[in-house]
């Protein structure tokens, strides 16, 4: 909070008023973040410079240059090439599994929560089953039944990280059911996925925005800790976590390697973060208008 | 619809609320809140009853049986001569299109991420009423019927006061154009300012659109104002009803004469004709045998202990329920 805050408020009434969005910082630098490799995600081709399969056995492990922005690994592939075609397999991984789950978990919380009774006992059993094995395990169990592939890893992450979404999206349910204006609605006479879609679910969109984007991070790490332990894409796929782990093999010397791929995974999931805690602002229509307003 | 004015529109009987106390592992069940406890009366149309007593009496659970948003455990309620929920009678969508609340707490009544236009829309979309092009104009006559400005429709309630949030919750119960709104305290949450504006606008609503309200409070000053029979509940059953004059005149129910007694006055001299209850209200899960009220009555004798009293007509609509009196 620094260009927007509110302690400049002596001078506020003749300072630009930006639109309430632009306001927001944490919003403002992660959007900036998260804007920036999705675009590089997406226009990979266009940005990289070398051939991702190209070796250059006499200049491997050389430094930043103007031929290798960032330099070569092991193998004498271009770094910055690498890179960029690494943030579409761990964006395209850490998007599929969380959507995936926070649609699962949102439906099973918010069911389990309106309806209680044994609806709810059935489903926060089956939630504890999940939640009982440690994560690790459940995700290597996965991936070595399914196989390596972008969709298996995906998967993995889904039966990890659906339960949170259930956890939390309950336990809102069940304050918000109480409230008067689920019980108006009631009286009117809406019907329960009214009730659950339109009364109670906008009022638990600001967890479950902060849970997601915290989600996206935690599966950037996730899919780079498989590719570490070797459970991720196979070795020519330019995998953040591969190259964090190989380059662990050369780090005494030539610590380049580890050190780039580790700061993309840094920067990508400090990026989610704080655009997470933005949105959260954003949305909450209470706080559009307090005190600053 | 059927107006024949010996049917009274809304005829509850013997309505009764027990809620199940479940405790342990096993969840056995331990004891059972009787919250409501056999209430009976009639509300004609255009008719204001009003509904008193101390807290946890039942007052307010009788206002949720009624509209279906808590299941009445015991008990018949008769909507324009036909029984709700049975076969043959009132089916619940059309009973609720016709019956409506209004809440106490202006705050959590609301959905914060609503804007009023869409609010006072929702009950109209689930009915089915008008047509899409129709229904923002409905929205729009309905907030100025109330006394809210157009302009506001697009506001979402954190924008606005307790009495102009109140007034969108009356608005919402009146978009279905209901018989019968059940009026949970709508004006204990407010300032006295704006407690009159709220009741000053629930009879000229009531006189405009001939809606009758069963008005649930524990201010006796404010049904005194709004209620033209008033109905006085101890521990989940009606001890005393009357029309209103009759009633602050001449309580007969000691209960009820022990209520008055605690009205405040704003005559100095005047002195409590009642000394200010120092007792609490026995726990609603373990109501005393026979007469509830005879633990804190100075009237009991031993009959109180044996039989629950009988509700009868000491005069035409006077109804007590009390041994001694």
């Amino acid at each position: 909070m620094t260009a927007t805050s509110p302690q400049a408020a002596p001078r506020g009434a003749r300072r630009l008023r930006l639109p309430k969005p632009l306001r927001n910082a944490s919003l403002l630098i992660g959007a900036a973040i998260t804007l920036t490799i999705i675009g590089l995600a997406i226009f990979a081709p266009l940005v990289a410079t070398h051939d991702l399969a190209q070796m250059d056995m006499p200049n491997r492990f050389s430094g930043p240059s103007l031929e290798h922005l960032l330099g070569t690994d092991n193998f004498g592939r271009d770094i910055w090439s690498r890179l960029v075609y690494g943030a579409r397999i761990s964006l395209s991984i850490a998007l599929i599994a969380v959507v995936a789950s926070a649609i699962i978990g949102t439906l099973v919380g918010l069911i389990s929560g309106y309806f209680g009774g044994w609806i709810d006992l059935v489903l926060m059993r089956i939630t504890d089953v999940f939640l009982g094995f440690p994560p690790l395990v459940l995700v290597l169990a996965v991936v070595a039944v399914m196989g390596p592939g972008l969709m298996n890893v995906a998967l993995s992450l889904v039966v990890v990280s659906w339960t949170e979404y259930a956890r939390v999206v309950r336990s809102t349910t069940l304050t918000l059911r109480e409230q008067n204006y689920v019980q108006a609605a009631r009286a009117l006479g809406a019907s329960w996925p009214r009730i659950l879609f339109r009364e109670i679910l906008p009022n638990s969109l600001g967890p479950i925005i902060v849970l997601a984007s915290l989600g996206l991070g935690t599966a950037i790490i996730w899919e780079s800790a498989l590719s570490f332990l070797g459970f991720g894409l196979p070795p020519p796929a330019p995998t953040w976590g591969w190259s964090l782990s190989y380059g662990t093999r050369f780090i005494r010397d030539e610590p380049w390697m580890s050190i780039i791929s580790g700061a993309a995974i840094m920067v990508t999931v400090l990026g989610f973060n704080l655009l997470g805690d933005g949105l959260r602002d954003l949305l909450d229509p209470r706080q559009q208008t307090r005190g600053k307003g | 619809m059927t107006a024949d004015p010996q049917i009274p529109l809304l005829s509850v009987r013997d309505l009764k609320v027990h809620f199940p106390i479940h405790r342990g592992v096993l969840q056995r069940q331990v004891g059972t809140v009787r919250a409501v406890d056999g209430v009976s009366f009639d509300l004609g149309r255009n008719e204001t009853l009003g509904l008193v007593g101390e807290s946890g009496c039942g007052k307010s659970t009788t206002g949720l049986a009624l509209t279906g948003l808590v299941p009445p455990t015991e008990g018949t309620v008769m909507f324009d001569g036909k029984r709700v929920g049975s076969e043959s009678g009132v089916d619940l969508q059309t009973y609720r299109r016709r019956m409506q609340i209004v809440f106490q707490d202006p705050y959590s009544s609301l959905n914060p991420r609503q804007r009023v236009s869409d609010i006072l829309r929702v009950p109209l979309d689930i009915h089915g009423i008008g047509t899409r092009a129709e229904r923002p104009q409905m929205v729009l006559d309905m907030m100025e019927r109330v006394g809210l400005r157009p302009d506001q429709a697009r506001n979402y309630p954190h924008q606005f006061s307790g009495g102009q949030r109140q007034r969108i919750g009356i608005a919402r119960a009146l978009m279905l154009n209901p018989d019968v709104i059940v009026c949970d305290e709508p004006v204990s949450a407010l300032d006295v300012s704006v407690q009159a504006q709220i009741l000053n606008l629930l009879r000229d609503l009531q006189a405009e659109l001939g809606v009758a309200f069963l008005f649930i409070s524990h201010d006796l000053g404010v049904v005194e104002h709004i209620a033209r029979k008033v109905a006085v509940m101890y521990l989940g059953k009606i001890v005393e009803m009357a029309d209103r004059r009759t009633l602050f005149a001449n309580p007969v129910h000691p209960y009820t004469e022990r209520l008055l007694g605690s009205m405040p006055s704003l005559d100095p001299r005047k002195r409590h004709s009642f000394e200010v209850a120092s007792d609490d209200i026995p726990s609603a899960t373990s109501i005393p045998s026979g007469c509830a009220f005879r633990t804190r009555c100075p009237l009991a004798t031993a009959v109180c202990a044996k039989e629950v009293p009988p509700a009868t007509e000491r005069a035409p609509g006077h109804v007590v329920a009390c041994h001694n009196r």
